[in-house]
């Protein structure tokens, strides 16, 4: 297998972006990774892009093609592939490509996320969000997406004593992170008063508890690690990969407060890479909604089961922390357009690794994890990423 | 939901309107909704999986009080949803009805009810299944 490196990063604001389409977002995020890499389009061997549902966001499948066509490739005919996987999406397409260039089939590969979901109302999105739950035994009787996380943070109040403040914290820290992250979708400071009182969505998950509707993409160039070189001196390689999967229902499941597909997806990619979780100075994790951060900090072995409340309380993620989790403001603030948001997270570390996050850099950043969920913790990536 | 064929709800009605599980016969584990192949012991229990009707009782694992609901569920916010574990040990989601929202709690013991759960409007099908409700209010009533 070969070693496999991150060359290039390329972002797109995140936001209620009215004035963008689908085809110009994720060409506009290809196009700046390209740049940002130093390579020509013509030496591009093959695209992974992931989308969760643009065939209801934006009435349009077939995006892999899409993708090629619109960013100037489809003339030299190279594979486009279009991976689903909820909210995963992202994270799965950059797994896949990893695996491509690792076994040798391809060499220079690009990866793009994407979601443009305010095409549709708002009411229609929180639908199209609830296909990643199983439609027949838990949306067919009413639950949203945000009620599964909302009943797993019942369900860990109860167990461990979380407390309703330490939900909001979690938003709270992550909204003030995304003030110093100028592709954020909000640029604005709440107090665990405004989660708290916040209209109710599904108890006892608030407004503020909730990442938004978001438009954007995300792109990320990679190569074998013997030929990055010829591009850059700014290497990051990928030290481990992981993914694994769950029951797709939440009531599935013994434990309602562990994402199992996050615990053997790390524990993978830990193991590959030959580190601990404590070895991690940067982490970018999928908090979708409050009490999702508070679990993947779980269940990534940061923190022991059961305490990821008290670690936000007492400032252990902060950007000054011992881990600092979620420095691009993660998806409460940074944004979630859904398939750009696990290929987003590793453009956030890779950027942290090559010590160019602006005013929101983590200080001597060399080792960094991103773990993205698909529904409610149904499909889980994690990378991790080293600084060469 | 919308546009569907009615033979996607048709086809589901034994599970939703009586609790119809499979049991698997090489080790007894019971499954709801039906499944096909036992996870546990895989090609063994092909053939070897038993339909079961389940009691309906249960108790509350966790539970929400949905108040931003999708489309079709708009008239009826605030609705309480929960994950019920019942007697036989499977789990399932779907509403708490005939109580006060605020009385709900982590092991309460509610019973399966046959409800109206979504239509497809005024000239489209009306969707029935399972909800529950607690027991004690039940038993009051008697």
């Amino acid at each position: 297998m070969r070693e496999v490196a991150i060359i290039g990063v390329g972002l797109t604001k995140f936001g209620e972006l009215w004035d963008k389409s689908f085809r110009q977002l994720i060409t506009e995020a290809g196009t700046k990774a390209i740049l940002d890499a130093g390579i020509k389009g013509s030496e591009i061997d093959a695209l992974y892009v992931g989308s969760m549902s643009p065939g209801r966001f934006v009435g349009q499948e077939h995006v892999g093609a899409l993708v090629a066509d619109s960013s100037g490739l489809s003339v030299m005919h190279i594979p486009a592939t279009r991976i689903e996987s909820a909210c995963a999406s992202g994270g799965m397409a950059l797994r896949h490509a990893y695996i491509a260039v690792a076994a040798g089939i391809h060499d220079i590969v690009i990866v793009g996320g994407v979601e443009k979901m305010t095409d549709v109302v708002g009411s229609e999105a929180t639908n199209i969000l609830a296909m990643a739950a199983d439609q027949e035994w838990e949306a067919f009787f009413g639950v949203t997406f945000p009620a599964l996380y909302a009943m797993i943070a019942r369900r860990h109040m109860y167990e461990y004593g979380t407390t309703r403040e330490q939900l909001a914290m979690v938003a709270v820290k992550n909204h003030e992170n995304a003030l110093l992250n100028p592709n954020a979708q909000f640029h604005r400071k709440i107090t665990v008063e405004d989660v708290i009182n916040s209209p109710p969505v599904a108890t006892p998950l608030n407004l503020l508890d909730c990442s938004p509707i978001s438009d954007g993409a995300a792109a990320l160039v990679l190569c074998p690690l013997e030929k990055a070189k010829e591009y850059t001196d700014k290497i990051v390689k990928i030290i481990g990969s992981g993914q694994a999967t769950d029951s797709l229902a939440l009531h599935g499941r013994e434990d309602i407060c562990t994402f199992m597909s996050t615990v053997k997806a790390s524990r993978e990619a830990y193991k590959q890479a030959g580190i601990q979780p404590k070895d991690v100075d940067v982490a970018e994790v999928h908090d979708c909604f409050t009490i999702a951060e508070i679990l993947a900090i779980e269940d990534l072995g940061f923190v022991k089961k059961g305490e990821g409340g008290k670690a936000v309380e007492e400032g252990l993620t902060a950007r000054d922390g011992e881990i600092p989790v979620n420095p691009s403001g993660g998806l409460k603030a940074k944004g979630h357009p859904v398939g750009a948001t696990g290929v987003a997270q590793v453009a956030e570390i890779v950027l942290q690794l090559r010590g160019e996050a602006g005013k929101r850099q983590i200080p001597d950043a060399r080792i960094g994890l991103a773990h993205n969920i698909g529904g409610s913790g149904a499909s889980c990536t994690v990378h991790i990423l080293e600084a060469v | 939901m919308g546009g569907e064929a009615v033979s996607r709800f048709w086809r589901e009605i034994p599970q939703r309107y009586n609790l119809i599980g499979t049991k698997c016969k090489v080790c007894n584990r019971i499954y709801f909704p039906q499944r096909e192949v036992c996870p546990f012991c895989r090609r063994k229990s092909i053939g070897k999986m038993e339909e079961v009707k389940l009691s309906g009782r249960g108790k509350v694992i966790t539970y929400t009080i949905i108040h931003v609901p999708p489309r079709k569920f708009e008239g009826q916010v605030p609705y309480a949803v929960a994950v019920v574990e019942l007697e036989e040990g499977v789990r399932v989601t779907s509403q708490i009805v005939d109580c006060d929202l605020d009385k709900i709690k982590i092991g309460m013991e509610v019973e399966a009810t046959f409800r109206r759960i979504q239509d497809d409007g005024w000239t489209g099908a009306i969707y029935y299944g399972y909800k529950f409700r607690p027991v004690e209010k039940h038993e009051d009533k008697k």
